[in-house]
């Protein structure tokens, strides 16, 4: 009876991580590190120095000197705050039934008209940024809600209509960058202060990081999604549309709209990374030479926060973590490149959320044989 | 030579949380027509499939002809002389007859064309020899549905078909082509076939099966010889207690006109009118049913009432009030309140939670959203509290339950619990009880009559006709998208809404309504 007596705890951890969603992401961003461990292991280089390095993204802490600077963990913030947001941008539209892989062209519109306010706008202390942060939101808004309005009026699948205005954005924003007065192939005159986000009572906290205005935007932003999306009828319709077009038609919600807005809000996130990158941590407008690639990482950000706003604003915090302790990693002898291996890994893992699923079924089946009940 | 064609040992399969078929034993003898019997979920199309090979069978032994067999795939079953026409038909709708059933094994020429000459001749010769009456040249869409019926038939005979199995088989046809269906099996039985007929409904088993097997939850309840068996006795296997079938109800008490249609007009999903110039009226505190073969404009006509589809020509007056422009939510808040007719397509968003759904029509509105837009849940959830009291909704947890967990009886209730709730002028049901079982069904049909009792006006859409000779008032036979004619309750039987449904004026005092 032995087996039987260690079947029940086996199943029991098994229960615990397929019991949620939230559970499966943990269990895989655990099998994630897990992963890069061996692969560290295997190289012949000691996993330690990826902990430390980690440790001290996260906290301040050089445990090998005993130092503790805050600045790493301003800079960590800073890191994760664009894939926060690009990663609501995309859940937003996954709770709505719709696959926005235009976060990446919508964060480049919301960058590029950040960046136009920014230069041309009255320098207005406290009120040019917040222009330029409309202004972004804005047009990230728009850029996401055309792509709703055509597939909500003419069935355009939103997957293409987003990769193709992915390219307008990019050679839109670069054109039109570099057609400003004084601006070169690579970037325009300086911003005024003015534009700025620059916040000298977060930057005294982390030791001079580059931390800035940003991160309430982006905790803002996480509590706008949290609202919208569970507590109001706005939510409920787009929900609704997204689970069952049909019978939130039937149920008199209009669809057609409620796609639109979906996308647009979808949009707003994204172009609000955008300018919190272009006002937060540059000083001047950029011609952009290539993506960011925020707008893409916030696929596989909003996939593993299960495109919940908490869930994504931890997976964005994770995300970011692994890609600001690359630089310490390489000082530590880890190759960097184990850093984007385990986010790879964690997003295939997730992927197989499928596989864990068809495990639950098994073992229900084997319940069922034992047990032999029906219903 | 074995007495038994088929013999099934022990089935057991699972599917993932429900065993399907525990341990069934299951026999037909050669030669004979044996009914299998059982409600919806009871495992009879599954026991069906493992013979057939569409699904492996966890545990348990076939044998054909006294042969044990391991039968993987339909293509070993056809080998073993064993053919199945399912409830949905797989043909190819611009092919002809012969074309349908040679698809596959197409018999060649010397020169490597496709010999369709001496196939016709062949289908021609074993339609005449069963008394199948199709003609081998006709094309797919233009023959009725009962004679799609009979080419799939002529599919499996012309693979040599020793065994059939019919899949509920009449529940695409008009009680003539029922008949007719059954004498076609009759004839196929004397010929020598074996058949096995897999339905719920009673009365085709008296008519044609010698003996019936019933399944219960996936269980054996016994097998009975049809000719010493009531009705009543069957009913009472199939469901596990004593049925009635008559609903007692008081006469209607007709008021006003309610819900006037005029001349309606609709296009269906294939660009041609599925609803032609269609009027119909029904007065507040009765039942109209529509009666009719599926495919005849009823879906469309639900979709035009409920604004899902857009009116080409024609009116549709609440109390006098045109609709038929209006947008959904003007509909619902005139006080129309519909069950469609797929209520998970439709009357359920099944990933949400049983209190979202049962506020899913008026969530926009006090109490339970306020001005400022925000959802109140405490509103939601007793609202959902109160009406799952009212309406016997089981539910696991209650108003949190996900409505994907719920059973389909249930299901329904909760959709028809939100639509009367609505308070609506009217009421309209389509299908109101398809895929649920006894319980369920005359629970539902109790409410409607109560509803109809409080006055309110109750237009139900029903491919069942015993569910719309027993619950409605006034019936209107529907073919080809028209209404061909409307009876009382107290005039009208099987017969003559048959003959109307196949499109016969012939409904003698018919009265166009």
């Amino acid at each position: 009876m032995r087996a039987s007596r260690d079947a029940p705890l086996q199943d029991r951890i098994l229960d615990t991580f397929t019991s949620s969603d939230g559970l499966v992401s943990v269990a895989v961003v655990l099998l994630g590190f897990l992963m890069g461990t061996l692969l560290v292991a295997l190289v012949g280089r000691n996993p330690a120095g990826m902990y430390s390095a980690i440790v001290q993204v996260v906290s301040g802490w050089d445990l090998r000197r005993g130092i503790w600077n805050a600045r790493y963990i301003g800079e960590w913030l800073v890191m994760s705050i664009p894939l926060v947001l690009c990663g609501l941008s995309v859940a937003f539209a996954g709770r709505t039934g719709l696959f926005n892989i235009g976060a990446e062209g919508q964060y480049v519109v919301g960058l590029t008209a950040a960046q136009f306010v920014a230069l041309f706008a009255p320098h207005t202390a406290g009120l040019h940024w917040v222009l330029a942060i409309l202004a972004a939101v804005a047009a990230g808004a728009l850029w996401g809600g055309i792509v709703g309005a055509l597939k909500a009026r003419y069935s355009v699948s939103e997957v293409v209509a987003t990769i193709m205005m992915n390219y307008i954005a990019y050679f839109s924003s670069r054109v039109l960058t570099q057609l400003i007065p004084g601006a070169n192939t690579y970037r325009t005159p300086t911003f005024p202060d003015t534009a700025r986000l620059d916040s000298p009572f977060l930057q005294a906290l982390t030791n001079g990081s580059r931390l800035n205005y940003g991160l309430w935007l982006a905790v803002a932003s996480v509590l706008f999604f949290w609202v919208v999306i569970g507590k109001t009828r706005l939510g409920f319709s787009l929900r609704a549309t997204g689970l069952n077009k049909d019978a939130a038609r039937y149920g008199g919600i209009n669809v057609t709209a409620s796609v639109t807005t979906a996308m647009a809000i979808s949009g707003a996130f994204a172009g609000l990374a955008g300018a919190v990158v272009s006002l937060g941590s540059f000083s001047y407008g950029r011609v952009l030479g290539g993506l960011d690639g925020y707008g893409f990482d916030g696929i596989a950000v909003a996939l593993v926060g299960n495109s919940t706003a908490l869930g994504t604003a931890l997976a964005g915090l994770l995300f970011g973590m692994l890609k600001s302790a690359q630089p310490l990693m390489q000082s530590r002898q880890i190759p960097k490149e184990i850093a984007s291996i385990i986010m790879g890994l964690v997003v295939v893992f997730i992927s197989l959320r499928a596989g864990v699923r068809m495990l639950v079924e098994w073992r229900m089946k084997e319940l069922a044989r034992k047990g032999r009940t029906i219903e | 030579m074995p007495d038994n064609a088929i013999e099934m040992v022990g089935i057991t399969k699972i599917f993932p949380g429900v065993v399907a078929n525990d341990g069934v034993d299951f026999s037909v003898a050669v030669g004979e027509i044996h009914a299998l019997l059982g409600e919806n979920g009871a495992g009879k199309s599954t026991l069906m499939s493992i013979l057939f090979g569409l699904y492996d069978c966890d545990s348990g032994t076939i044998k054909v002809r006294g042969k044990e067999e391991r039968i993987r795939s339909p293509n070993d079953a056809t080998e073993l002389g064993i053919g199945m026409v399912h409830q949905h038909f797989k043909l190819v709708h611009n092919f002809t007859v012969t074309e349908n059933i040679v698809l596959g094994l197409e018999p060649r020429t010397g020169t490597g064309d496709v010999d369709l000459a001496s196939a016709e001749k062949r289908v021609a010769e074993l339609s005449e020899r069963y008394g199948l009456s199709v003609n081998p040249r006709d094309r797919i869409e233009s023959i009725t549905v009962g004679m799609q019926q009979r080419v799939e038939i002529l599919k499996i005979l012309y693979r040599n078909a020793e065994i059939l199995i019919f899949d509920e088989p009449t529940a695409v046809l008009t009680p003539q082509e029922i008949d007719e269906l059954l004498d076609i099996l009759k004839r196929l039985r004397d010929e020598g076939k074996t058949i096995v007929l897999i339905t719920h409904k009673l009365r085709e088993i008296k008519e044609a099966a010698s003996r019936c097997t019933v399944l219960r939850r996936g269980k054996l309840v016994g097998v009975v010889d049809v000719a010493l068996a009531s009705e009543e006795q069957l009913a009472e296997m199939m469901v596990g207690r004593s049925v009635s079938f008559r609903l007692d109800k008081a006469p209607a008490k007709p008021g006003e006109v309610v819900l006037r249609i005029e001349d309606l007009t609709v296009i269906g999903s294939k660009g041609v009118p599925a609803v032609r110039g269609l009027s119909l009226e029904v007065r507040a505190g009765e039942v109209v049913g529509v009666a009719g073969v599926d495919g005849n404009g009823q879906s469309e006509l639900v979709a035009a009432i409920a604004g899902l589809l857009p009116v080409k020509s024609g009116r549709i007056l609440l109390k006098g009030r045109d609709l038929a422009h209006a947008k959904i939510r003007e509909r619902i808040q005139a006080g129309i309140g519909l069950v469609p007719e797929d209520r998970h397509k439709h009357g359920l968003v099944l990933d949400f939670r049983l209190d979202e759904n049962l506020a899913l029509k008026d969530f926009m509105k006090e109490p339970f959203s306020n001005r400022w837009g925000f959802l109140d849940f405490a509103a939601i959830a007793k609202h959902a509290d109160e009406l799952i009291a009212q309406f016997d909704i089981r539910a696991g947890s209650g108003a949190a339950t996900k409505a994907s967990s719920m059973s389909g009886g249930n299901q329904q209730k909760a959709v028809i619990a939100r639509e009367i709730d609505l308070s609506p002028e009217l009421l309209v049901v389509a299908q109101p009880t398809r895929g649920l079982d006894v319980g369920a069904i005359e629970y539902i049909h109790r409410r409607i009559i109560d509803e109809r009792d409080k006055g309110r006006a109750v237009l139900v859409i029903s491919f069942e006709l015993d569910e719309i000779l027993n619950l409605c008032d006034r019936i209107a036979a529907i073919s080809k998208g028209e209404v061909v004619g409307v009876l009382e309750a107290s005039e009208a039987d099987e017969r003559r809404i048959g003959a109307m449904m196949a499109g016969m004026k012939g409904g003698s005092r018919a009265r166009q309504s």
